[in-house]
């Protein structure tokens, strides 16, 4: 992406965390449904992890890379048998490479109803500035 | 034909950039495939002879929100999914999950007694728990010998 347009560019997804290392959990990896969207100071991200609470979710800020992780509780009950299924058991996982400053002091992550929201403020450089016209 | 040395490359590179865009929107969807169904709400159902039990997907859905009801042997979820953050001066780079009203039924196993469903919410998930109609639940006969 050229230089001036001062977008925060997210690369292409890693598909699932097979890909580099093995897994021991055995359980299928998800990609959990994600928004992502940039308000003037922040860059929001919300995603749906359906199952998960505050306790099952790891997030990962590393160089630029931001990898979440959920470890949802999937209820099986007790002598009952699946007769339908539209979603299986597993765990959640994406990462997103962003391309602007964070400031990592001020990340606020919160779940609620099984769904992660998670506000990255921009770093000051990154930061649009409005800059003043004068007349005359 | 000079004109064709300058122009081509343009075209192709428009071309590639659109390629791209169409695969990483692909790619946005595919991963998807072990989960079987692209609807929102996602349903599971388990049942045994004595009722049913429903789980549906529904993250980021305030419990106030859902409306279940029963009828004979359909049960009907409904509710709205409200945005999150309906600021006008946002600018989207990903935008997957879809909010909205959404309703859905599924035909259960067999009649429920309606009086006592009972439903409860938490995580994302909820949990619907039908029990079977008492005229509908299987009888053991005993055989007489004559």
């Amino acid at each position: 992406m050229a230089e001036e347009t001062k977008s925060i560019e997210i690369k292409k997804e890693t598909p699932l965390a097979e890909e580099k290392t093995e897994r021991i959990r055995e359980r299928r990896v998800y990609l959990p449904r994600t928004d992502i969207y940039e308000t003037r100071d922040d860059l929001v991200l919300v995603m749906d992890l359906p199952g998960a609470d505050e306790k099952s979710v790891d997030i990962m800020l590393e160089k630029n890379v931001l990898t979440i992780k959920a470890y949802p509780t999937f209820e099986r009950p007790e002598n009952y048998t699946l007769a339908y299924a539209e979603y299986g058991e597993g765990d959640f996982e994406r990462s997103f490479a962003l391309s602007d400053e964070i400031d990592r002091e001020h990340i606020e992550a919160r779940v609620k109803n099984g769904t992660l929201y998670l506000r990255l403020p921009k770093a000051g450089a990154a930061k649009p500035t409005k800059i003043e016209v004068k007349a005359g | 034909m000079i004109y064709r040395r300058y122009t081509m490359p343009s075209i192709w590179e428009e071309m590639n950039r659109m390629q791209r865009e169409m695969e990483r929107l692909m790619q946005a969807f595919l991963p998807e495939t072990g989960r079987v169904s692209t609807v929102f709400p996602a349903i599971n159902a388990w049942t045994n002879d004595e009722a049913e039990i429903v789980t549906v997907e529904v993250p980021g859905v305030d419990p106030k929100d859902l409306d279940i009801s029963v009828v004979n042997d359909v049960l009907t979820i409904s509710g709205e999914r409200k945005p999150e953050d309906p600021k006008d001066d946002i600018r989207y780079h990903r935008r997957e999950r879809v909010c909205g009203k959404f309703s859905r039924s599924i035909q259960l196993a067999f009649p429920v007694n309606t009086d006592k469903v009972t439903a409860s919410y938490e995580n994302g998930i909820l949990k619907i728990v039908l029990p079977r109609a008492e005229a509908d639940k299987p009888r053991k006969i005993t055989v007489k010998s004559a």
